[in-house]
């Protein structure tokens, strides 16, 4: 193990320190030399534009010419701006819908997993492949089984005589549908991280419960959720900084219906429509800025609240 | 003991039972895609949906190569692929070395400076970042698309997680015997490390891969569109013909997939190491 940062001033003049001290300004200088790219590149391509941004959220500026200082107009605008506001409430909409749903379900998969069968990595596989599609392949696919008139979805609902909405057609299922397609592709990610969570919950707490005659409810909920509540809540975590983010199948399942867009349209969307589509920099900076914020805050009461209810070991 | 037994093996078949639907369900949209790519136009309209085509039109697939400039998608996203992946394998295992195994001041400093470009979400980059790049003149090269996607601060949080696991005895034994740092990083810590490199290049491979808003934003031309950019203006241009469109899905997803078939092991251990230390 590294010990932690020793420094290095050696007193001078004593001979035998004198080597060692030689040694470490050689060492400090490789150092340097193997940080450096990774350094510069990511101030030049994420910290600068970092900083930047901020700056850019108290302008406006159309990109071309030299950007106007405004102070806080962007965003006493984006407040009263419906397309925004609307935005961020189906992005929150969309986070609250995935977010649980994804993580309930991957904790019964990873439950199921865990249980030494027979084709577990199989299974694994299985579930795991939605993970790592393109989402842009997804998207299609989906749009193709959501189809109103020719798709599988309505098809098996309508033989099983179920109502057959016409999900991204429909205000009322359109952002629905999108959850749906997040969740399955999420579930196999989520997964795998509480799979590993649960290997390492030692088998010597179910004996001893099996011994006092506790059944396999009681062991779920009083050994197994508590102790899985560490990787439980950097899946919580990862997934809401992930939903809040999401882009593209936004992107590839409503682009083409614009009138659907007001009930999907997320924040990412909306940055993405103001900065490039419109050209209005300035405005689409204070709103990254702002989903940012809000990304850290969320985050934070996540930190915050975790002491009630995660159990480490 | 007997009891047991008994309820492990119902609950077993339970499992079993519940996994295989649920599997089910996980793998029906490709199912859905392969049967619906070899299927011809009527086919696809046909209700109720056929699961099987009545005729095979393996030719979809020849038609989406036709209609749009797949080749060139297809060689712009193995360009990127491998390119950011094999700088981030070079940059960020020599940055992840210094951090975990040598001596140099403000080196905690700036470690947790480049873990807080971990907390900015990339959208907060991407309009000053379209700015750099005109001033630089790489919108629509493969500059653009490759050079800031090979710093990563996540890929040298991640090897410098790994190497500070491993044995100093070795290290040590090195450096008595004269051996420069460079030589220690390139002999010792780079092969003992594998799987974490093996890990970090299926993650690049993987965003690469399917990475859509920065292309979108940063390319316009269409000898510069990657995969995900080019299937997507082919749905706009072909909207119901689904039998071409999953072609074109099934052509740009397969490789990657194939590469998770074989690769898996190290797509889980390095997604559940990452879940244990993140």
């Amino acid at each position: 193990m590294s010990s932690p940062v020793t420094v290095t001033t050696d007193p001078p003049g004593t001979s035998a320190k004198r080597k060692p001290s030689k040694l470490s300004i050689n060492e400090a200088i490789w150092g340097y030399v193997f940080i450096l790219p990774v350094v510069l590149g990511l101030g030049l391509f994420y910290m600068a534009p970092s900083a930047a941004s901020l700056f850019l959220s108290f302008t406006a500026w159309d990109g071309l010419t030299s950007p106007r200082f405004i102070g806080i107009d962007n965003f006493v605008n984006l407040m009263q701006d419906d397309k925004f506001t609307g935005s961020l409430l189906n992005t929150l909409l969309y986070t609250v819908g995935t977010v649980p749903l994804s993580v309930a379900l991957a904790t019964v998969l990873a439950v199921l997993l865990n249980q030494k069968i027979k084709g577990m990595v199989f299974y694994r596989t299985l579930y795991f492949i939605p993970v790592i599609t393109m989402p842009i392949a997804v998207g299609m696919v989906w749009k193709w089984l959501y189809n109103s008139e020719f798709g599988l979805i309505n098809y098996v609902l309508g033989a099983m005589n179920l109502p057959q909405p016409n999900w991204l057609f429909d205000e009322k299922f359109a952002l629905f549908s999108i959850v749906l397609v997040s969740v399955w592709s999420s579930i196999g990610y989520n997964a795998v991280i509480l799979l590993s969570g649960l290997q390492g919950i030692s088998g010597s707490y179910y004996e001893a419960a099996s011994l006092d005659g506790a059944g396999t409810l009681y062991k779920f909920f009083r050994i197994t959720l508590p102790l899985l509540t560490p990787s439980l809540f950097f899946v919580l975590v990862m997934s809401f900084i992930n939903s809040f983010q999401v882009f593209d199948l936004i992107f590839i399942m409503m682009d083409q219906q614009a009138t659907m867009l007001e009930s999907t349209r997320t924040v990412v969307y909306s940055i993405w429509e103001d900065g490039f589509k419109y050209f209005n920099m300035g405005y689409a900076s204070a709103q990254a800025f702002i989903l940012f914020i809000v990304i850290l805050v969320i985050t934070m009461v996540q930190m915050y609240i975790q002491k009630r209810w995660v159990h480490y070991q | 003991m007997k009891t047991t037994t008994r309820t492990d093996k119902t609950s077993r078949l339970a499992a079993h039972l519940l996994l295989a639907v649920g599997a089910l369900v996980m793998i029906m949209p490709f199912l859905w895609m392969l049967s619906t790519s070899v299927k011809s136009f009527a086919d696809s309209m046909s209700v109720p949906p056929k699961w099987l085509p009545t005729e095979w039109r393996f030719d979809n697939y020849a038609r989406v190569i036709d209609s749009i400039d797949f080749g060139t998608y297809y060689l712009n996203t193995v360009i990127v692929t491998l390119g950011r992946t094999a700088g981030q394998l070079v940059l960020c295992s020599l940055a992840a070395y210094a951090f975990a195994s040598l001596r140099f001041p403000f080196k905690n400093t700036i470690f947790l400076a480049l873990l807080a470009v971990l907390m900015v979400p990339s959208q907060v980059v991407m309009i000053p970042s379209f700015v750099i790049m005109r001033e630089f003149e790489w919108l629509d090269t493969f500059y653009v698309l490759i050079v800031p996607g090979i710093f990563s601060a996540f890929g040298t949080f991640l090897l410098r997680q790994f190497f500070m696991t491993l044995p100093k005895d070795l290290e040590e034994a090195a450096k008595i015997d004269g051996c420069s740092y460079f030589r220690i990083y390139w002999n010792i810590y780079l092969p003992l490390s594998k799987a974490a490199l093996v890990s970090l290049a299926i993650f690049t491979i993987l965003a690469s891969w399917n990475d859509l808003l920065w292309p979108l934003i940063m390319t316009s031309s269409e000898e510069m569109r990657v995969l995900s950019i080019g299937i997507s203006s082919f749905q706009g241009q072909h909207s119901t013909d689904y039998p071409l469109l999953m072609a074109g899905a099934v052509m740009a997803t397969l490789p990657i997939i194939i590469l998770f078939i074989f690769l898996q092991r190290y797509f889980i251990e390095g997604i559940a190491m990452n879940g244990i230390k993140g």
